[in-house]
């Protein structure tokens, strides 16, 4: 299939992007500046970025809560409009279809963003175990999504926006949002472990509001940010990627996610297998390299002779300085430090375990 | 772009800066590094390792991947630029200074390119 360009690719053409496909969309990398300057800038100043390529998926109808709670691990049965919450979304044999965000616009109207390489499997996933009267819709194509984030981010929002437009909490949105004269739903939420916000809007505005943003943050030192930034933002953040840390052979139990798993609750589809499974044969871990090299996805841990893991996703992270690498790891490995290594291309590698998120910026102070 | 005129170049991007005969200094084109983005650490070989040509000596981690480091020539590593490892931004602001080691002995040199060959090669590289 032919890669699909965003609302935003002559804009990034324009701003020196350097174009990839990415989950079967064409996306800026990274620009002229390099990742570690556009990570930099979103842990210091401010980031823009493309998300467009995020699916848009509304549930709707009487039965709209019903579907949810019946398709997601997480809970969705009390919950404010304008409220959001993540969820894993998983098979009947606790692998994991995708983790999205479901914005509550008010009861019956709900609001799920997910990934974009399972767009069309979520769709198709959900529609077939839809139950009783909702209705689901992928209207993905007629979205594009921005995200501002970083310390900034606030400041350079309220030029073009008043002050009741702006979700006041942390994964809350506002639907009737106006920011810069264009209608918008506006969520402060994000994937990078800073402040930030979240543009959905209409795809043929998109292009325009991303130009808005970019002067109206010029003086906060705003600049666009690739997807390169992007993942080293949010494996700094400890933040999961599907198809990394979650996969269908990757339950969100092990990847660490059970606060959004709700096993009190009657049902969900994968209910049966997470209960039996209980804290699983894995867990998720954060390494720091202590040795020398970058440690990448899909590389083996050893204990000594002995294989007791995998990493999920690895690399240098710029704010810290140093790489690092989130794995699963046999649950039972004890974490006895300077005896755990990671074969990097031939070599041994030594890792420690480290807590998780490796960057908070509450701890940053 | 800068491509040095008394240097000789690779197809796989390497700088290689002959000092005599048989020795010379290796390191990657300005090319390498504005492809590979921000480098953030190069694993070097040691002092008395054997390079063979075509082969992989070393190889530079970006941000983003690994890749390979070939020499361009046959020899003994006589000295290696540990410099590097402590500042591997020195090889995206300045490729052409930041030589990963000096070869000494060489016995044997791969295809190598002149300045205004490798100009015209890196048109077909796009």
């Amino acid at each position: 299939m032919e890669p699909i360009r965003t609302p935003l690719y002559d804009e990034h053409v324009r701003c020196g992007g350097k174009i990839v496909e990415f989950g079967g969309y064409l996306l800026p990398v990274q620009y002229e500046t390099g990742v570690i300057q556009e990570h930099m800038a979103v842990r210091n100043a401010c980031g823009l970025f493309d998300v467009s390529h995020m699916g848009e998926i509304l549930v709707q109808g009487p039965d709209a809560l019903k579907n949810l709670n019946h398709l997601l691990t997480n809970d969705y049965t009390v919950m404010q409009d304008g409220q959001a919450r993540y969820s894993p979304m998983c098979y009947e044999d606790g692998g994991t279809v995708d983790d999205l965000i479901v914005y509550k616009v008010h009861d019956e109207d709900y609001f799920v963003v997910v990934n974009a390489s399972n767009k069309d499997k979520d769709f198709q996933w959900m529609k077939e175990h839809c139950i009783g009267d909702a209705v689901i819709r992928d209207v993905s194509s007629e979205y594009g999504q921005i995200a501002l984030q970083g310390p900034k981010a606030e400041e350079i929002l309220r030029k073009l926006t008043p002050e009741e437009c702006v979700p006041g909490k942390y994964y809350t949105a506002r639907f009737d949002a106006v920011v810069g004269g264009i209608p918008c739903i506006l969520s402060r939420t994000g994937y990078t472990g800073e402040n930030g916000f979240e543009l959905y809007l209409p795809a043929a505005e998109t292009a325009r509001m991303w130009r808005m943003l970019l002067d109206a943050g010029q003086q906060y030192g705003l600049i666009p940010c690739g997807l390169g930034a992007r993942d080293t933002l949010r494996l700094e953040a400890s933040m999961p990627l599907y198809g990394h840390e979650l996969s269908e052979k990757i339950s969100p139990v092990e990847s660490g996610l059970g606060m959004f798993v709700k096993l009190n609750k009657p049902e969900f589809i994968g209910h049966d297998a997470l209960a039996a499974a209980g804290q699983g044969k894995r867990r998720r871990v954060g390494l720091k390299v202590t040795g020398k090299g970058i440690v990448r996805e899909h590389q083996e841990i050893y204990q000594g002779d002995r294989l007791v893991g995998m990493t999920t996703s690895g690399t240098f992270a710029p704010y810290l300085g140093f790489p690092v690498a989130m794995a699963l790891l046999d649950r039972e490995t004890e974490e006895i430090p300077g005896t755990l290594e990671v074969a990097v291309r031939g070599r041994r590698v030594a890792v420690e375990t480290v807590p998780m998120p490796f960057y908070s910026r509450k701890r940053r102070g | 772009m800068n491509i040095p005129k008394e240097l000789l170049y690779t197809s796989t991007h390497e700088w290689i800066r002959m000092e005599d005969e048989t020795t010379a200094y290796i390191g990657i084109t300005d090319y390498a590094q504005q492809q590979m983005g921000d480098l953030v650490f190069v694993n070097l070989p040691e002092a008395g390792d054997t390079v063979n040509a075509g082969e992989s000596f070393a190889d530079v981690e970006s941000v983003k991947a690994v890749s390979d480091v070939m020499s361009p020539v046959t020899g003994t590593v006589e000295a290696v630029h540990e410099e590097l490892a402590d500042e591997p931004q020195l090889m995206n602001t300045s490729p052409y200074e930041a030589w990963f080691v000096k070869v000494s002995g060489i016995t044997e040199r791969g295809e190598l390119m002149t300045a205004e060959a490798y100009e015209a090669y890196l048109e077909t590289c796009e």
